[in-house]
């Protein structure tokens, strides 16, 4: 369905693409040896390149090539063999050396492609434009004194991967399933660890809008630094909105950057126009063109994962599961293990059901996270085996499983201990079910005369009298044949 | 003034190692040659309790036999190349009380042979000049005078201004400099010394206050061809800390000076004969042709036909690579701060009281070229060109082995001539820009006197990483002419 906005006019579509800054998991910084640590005391990782102090010089980090070619195949992108980095120049505190050493027209990774999954079980492919290698700025702190500004140099020369996706989005929902892919595609390759709020993962949002039907792209707004995926829809949503509002009262869009409130939940203009960059690209003197060879593609190619896309279709053919719980399951690669660990030789689509059903409910409800899960897979998966053998029943295993979140215990010893087995005895059921049909003559009448749902209340009443330790199925079946006659 | 500043770099060398003096003494010698001729303004600072103590050390070290290629020998180093501990100005204001805590790769090989500095030595502001006039302490002053009017100060050249003086004036036995457009070479022959900008690459930049990275690169200054190749073997070597540095094997260039050059083809260009070069210049070249041919190497004429467009290529490349790497200076954590209301406001003062005229033209002139609108005409082009220039020397030396040429257009001039236009002042480097443009190593070492009796410098060019066959035809031609004048007073 859609995501149309109704105007005066006219219904408009959105356009949007998105670039995601995500930091690259190394241990030192692009251009220097020193350390990347989140959180280290300000300045304390800070090393003279990063500083921007006379006569020193960038050397590129191997690893964080490495870790930018690995994602782009990831994204089943071109590998550009010769890139070049640029200077993006401008001045600000936080930037040393008075500019950014980037991309610009040669990045490293050219076209790829992501694919989202849409709730309804559907998929949609969302063009990548490039992903580029850059350093990080440095932090400032404009809060802490009254006339100063604090600078944290430890973000200084940190590479991010700058990953751009064409104008393909249409909606904020898709926005935000984009980002959840392109995080789940980050954390798979083990790129970027997607951690928003600590800023290892922003988004900037081009968005501009245009009447359906239309194929023009209208003038964007850039919409910078939004450090939650809510937030990116909620920003989507306003600026979108704004557009419509601004042609619809004969208005016109200026390009230009905008920042998003959180509290006010709106956009607003971050840059007048006296400062408008002219960044004054050109190639870094101070480095060569990157050239990597092929082999060394192939090398990385060769020690790529099972990503999210292709687990999700081995799930599908070898479990049978279906595109939503497929797509859910292999959404982080952690999940994905936990549900092969408990599917493993049992039932796939009942492993599935209570990793979906029961187990997020309880991790949910926990608050942990699957790194330390409520219910281990092994103890989940020993819990099927016991309803396999039909030592449990559903009704049971749900009243087991709330046990093993309550003690950790394995489902075999709260079986035991609380003696929890299901009856299968024919006879002990035969004389609960005796007992209740003896004190219900009008019921079992009603039954008798046509009314079958009735059936149900007595299965009710059969498994009550046995704290519902009776097997469902054999209960049923006596049930039908005794009130029925 | 001791016998022991008369010296060469070589022959200090070898009464060292046969124990007939001391890196103290020599030391000694050469602190007292600095502080008689501190008129010239060769130093922006003086390290003498350092040197001396550097040259008990090397003593010892000498004694213990683990002597190095330039030990105990007195040099100076240009004030460009950061020095662990000891104020690096690169004679601008903006770095005030700037103390490096690293050193340059460059000046720490040659701390490594052995070699003991005496002091930072004075060059234009961010080496951007060819007068030594731009320096925010003053220009150093050429210990050459005219014998037509022998009190009118000249200028050393630049932007290695202060290197080649304290080198005439033997205050050193060598220095080092750098060379942007001949930046090594353009003072070297204004002060009747020789300097060697070798190949881009052959010398690592880590550590120099950099100027225009694709270009700079560091080179020797001293007194003899043999004082250079000694000098360059301790500087040059790969650094994994310059990304641009080459790694390849550093040949023993002292070994390359055969004297035998029978048979190698010496380039001639054309070009370098424009309308109007000074019958003094191209005299001074055809002697030089003249005892190539004796020593029984082959002259031929060759065309660099884009050699033209040097110089406007050069000034758009190097000032759009400074105006980017002199954006550091901002005086936010090093060097000079000038308070402001706003982050822009303390920017614009800062860097309006650091930087004089010529670097500011520089910023600006390198900033309009790279910006939006300008850079495919500009900067994209420049670069173009610059391939092109490259092409001429490569086609060039597919027929010859070195190139020939004038190093400068004319001798020395006064302090206060070419003042007027900055553009005359930039026309000094015409011979010596091609070259650092194609990234190509350039010699230029004293042929002869001027009829006013000021040094007039050749220029030789070689193939990329072969400093060799350079050093070897210099090494010829120095022997031929005979070069053995001093300025007045040393």
């Amino acid at each position: 369905m859609a995501y149309l906005i109704e105007g005066e006019t006219g219904t408009w579509e959105i356009v949007i693409g998105l670039e995601v800054h995500a930091q690259v998991i190394s241990n030192a910084k692009l251009f220097s040896g020193a350390a990347t640590t989140f959180g280290a005391e300000p300045n304390s990782q800070v090393s003279f390149v990063d500083a921007g102090f006379p006569g020193m010089l960038p050397v590129i980090n191997a690893v964080c090539v490495s870790q930018a070619v690995r994602t782009g195949l990831g994204l089943k992108a071109k590998i550009n063999l010769t890139s070049v980095f640029a200077r993006k120049n401008y001045f600000y505190a936080d930037l040393p050396q008075g500019y950014q050493i980037s991309q610009y027209d040669k990045p490293i990774v050219g076209e790829g492609e992501l694919i989202l999954d849409l709730a309804d079980g559907s998929t949609r492919t969302v063009g990548i434009e490039r992903l580029h290698l850059e350093q990080d700025a440095g932090k400032s702190i404009h809060d802490m004194h009254p006339t100063k500004s604090f600078i944290d140099l430890n973000r200084s020369g940190v590479a991010l991967m700058e990953i751009v996706s064409k104008p393909d989005l249409r909606s904020p929902e898709e926005a935000g399933l984009y980002l959840t892919k392109l995080r789940s595609i980050l954390r798979y390759l083990g790129t970027c660890d997607g951690n928003m709020q600590e800023g290892s993962m922003r988004c900037d949002a081009n968005v501009s809008v245009r009447p359906v039907g239309s194929t023009e792209l209208r003038t964007r707004c850039e919409i910078k630094n939004v450090n939650s995926i809510r937030f990116v829809q909620q920003a989507i949503e306003y600026e979108a909105r704004r557009h419509v509002e601004v042609y619809e009262s004969g208005g016109e869009i200026r390009q230009e950057t905008r920042l998003f409130d959180s509290g006010r939940v709106e956009t607003r203009s971050m840059r007048s126009k006296e400062h408008a960059h002219d960044y004054r690209y050109f190639p870094d003197p101070d480095l060569l063109p990157l050239v990597i060879e092929q082999a060394f593609v192939d090398e990385i190619k060769a020690g790529l994962p099972e990503l999210p896309d292709e687990k999700k279709a081995r799930f599908m053919a070898e479990y049978g599961l279906n595109a939503y719980d497929a797509g859910v399951l292999v959404a982080e690669k952690i999940s994905a293990e936990f549900f092969e660990t408990v599917a493993k030789g049992r039932d796939p689509k009942l492993a599935c059901n209570w990793v979906m059903g029961d187990f997020f409910a309880a991790l949910n409800a926990s608050g942990k996270t699957i790194e330390e899960p409520p219910v281990t897979a092994a103890n989940l998966g020993a819990m099927i085996d016991l309803i396999t053998d039909g030592t449990l029943s559903g009704r049971l295993a749900k009243d087991v499983f709330a046990l093993m979140v309550e003690t950790g215990k394995a489902p075999g010893v709260l079986v035991e201990e609380r003696g929890l087995k299901q009856v299968t005895d024919t006879g002990a059921i035969e004389a609960a079910i005796d007992a209740v049909i003896a004190a219900n003559p009008d019921k079992v009448q009603q039954v008798r005369d046509g009314k079958t749902t009735l059936l149900g209340w007595f299965v009710g009443q059969v498994m009550k009298a046995t704290q519902g330790k009776a097997n469902p199925a054999l209960v049923n079946e006596l049930l039908a044949k005794k009130v029925q006659g | 003034m001791s016998e022991l500043t008369h010296l060469t770099l070589a022959q200090a060398r070898d009464r060292l190692v046969k124990g007939e003096t001391s890196a103290v003494e020599l030391t000694r010698a050469h602190i007292a040659q600095v502080e008689a001729k501190r008129h010239l303004n060769a130093f922006i600072t003086e390290t003498p309790e350092r040197a001396l103590a550097e040259a008990e050390a090397s003593d010892a070290r000498r004694r213990q036999g683990t002597a190095g290629a330039m030990e105990g020998l007195p040099i100076g180093i240009k004030d460009l190349f950061c020095t662990e501990g000891v104020r690096t100005t690169a004679a601008s204001k903006i770095l005030d009380g700037f103390v490096p805590p690293y050193e340059s790769t460059v000046s720490g090989n040659l701390k490594t042979a052995g070699a003991i500095s005496l002091g930072k030595l004075n060059l234009d502001e961010f080496a951007m000049g060819s007068s030594n006039k731009t320096s925010a302490f003053g220009p150093a002053i050429n210990p050459w005078t005219r014998r037509s009017d022998p009190a009118a100060k000249l200028v050393p050249g630049g932007s290695s201004g202060g290197s080649a003086a304290a080198v005439a004036a033997r205050m050193v036995l060598g220095a080092t400099g750098t060379d942007t457009g001949g930046s090594i070479r353009q003072p070297a022959a204004f002060c009747g010394i020789t300097g060697i900008k070798p190949t881009y690459g052959r010398c690592s930049r880590y550590g120099i206050v950099a100027f225009a990275s694709s270009l700079d690169q560091a080179g020797p200054m001293a007194r003899t061809v043999r004082d250079c190749a000694i000098m360059l073997g301790a500087m040059a070597g790969f650094d994994p800390k310059d990304s641009t540095s080459v790694n390849l094997k550093v040949p023993d260039f002292e070994a390359a000076l055969t004297g035998d050059i029978r048979g190698l083809k010496v380039g001639i260009p054309r070009e370098y004969r424009p309308d109007g070069l000074s019958a003094e210049i191209s005299e001074v070249w055809e002697k030089g042709i003249a005892w190539l041919k004796e020593a029984g190497a082959e002259p031929v004429e060759i065309n660099l036909p884009h050699t033209k467009y040097a110089l406007p290529t050069y000034y758009i490349v190097a000032p759009a690579e400074a105006s980017s790497n002199l954006a550091r200076y901002d005086g936010l954590r090093f060097g000079q701060r000038v308070p402001g209301k706003s982050l822009d406001e303390m920017y614009a003062k800062s860097r309006a009281a650091g930087f004089g005229p010529e670097v500011r033209r520089r910023i600006l002139i390198g900033t309009y070229v790279l910006s939006a609108g300008y850079y495919d005409a500009y900067y994209a082009k420049a670069q173009k060109v610059r391939r092109l220039i490259a092409e001429d020397f490569r086609k060039a030396f597919e027929t010859v082995d070195v190139i020939l040429t004038p190093t400068a257009p004319s001798p020395a001039f006064g302090l206060d001539e070419n003042t007027d236009d900055p553009v005359t002042m930039w026309l000094n480097d015409v011979f010596t820009i091609p070259t650092s443009l194609a990234g190509l190593p350039g010699l230029s070492l004293p042929a002869g006197l001027s009829s006013d009796g000021l040094p007039l410098g050749l220029q030789l060019i070689g193939r990329p990483f072969d400093e060799e066959t350079v050093f070897k035809v210099a090494g010829v031609m120095e022997s031929a002419a005979g070069f053995d004048v001093s300025p007045e007073g040393v």
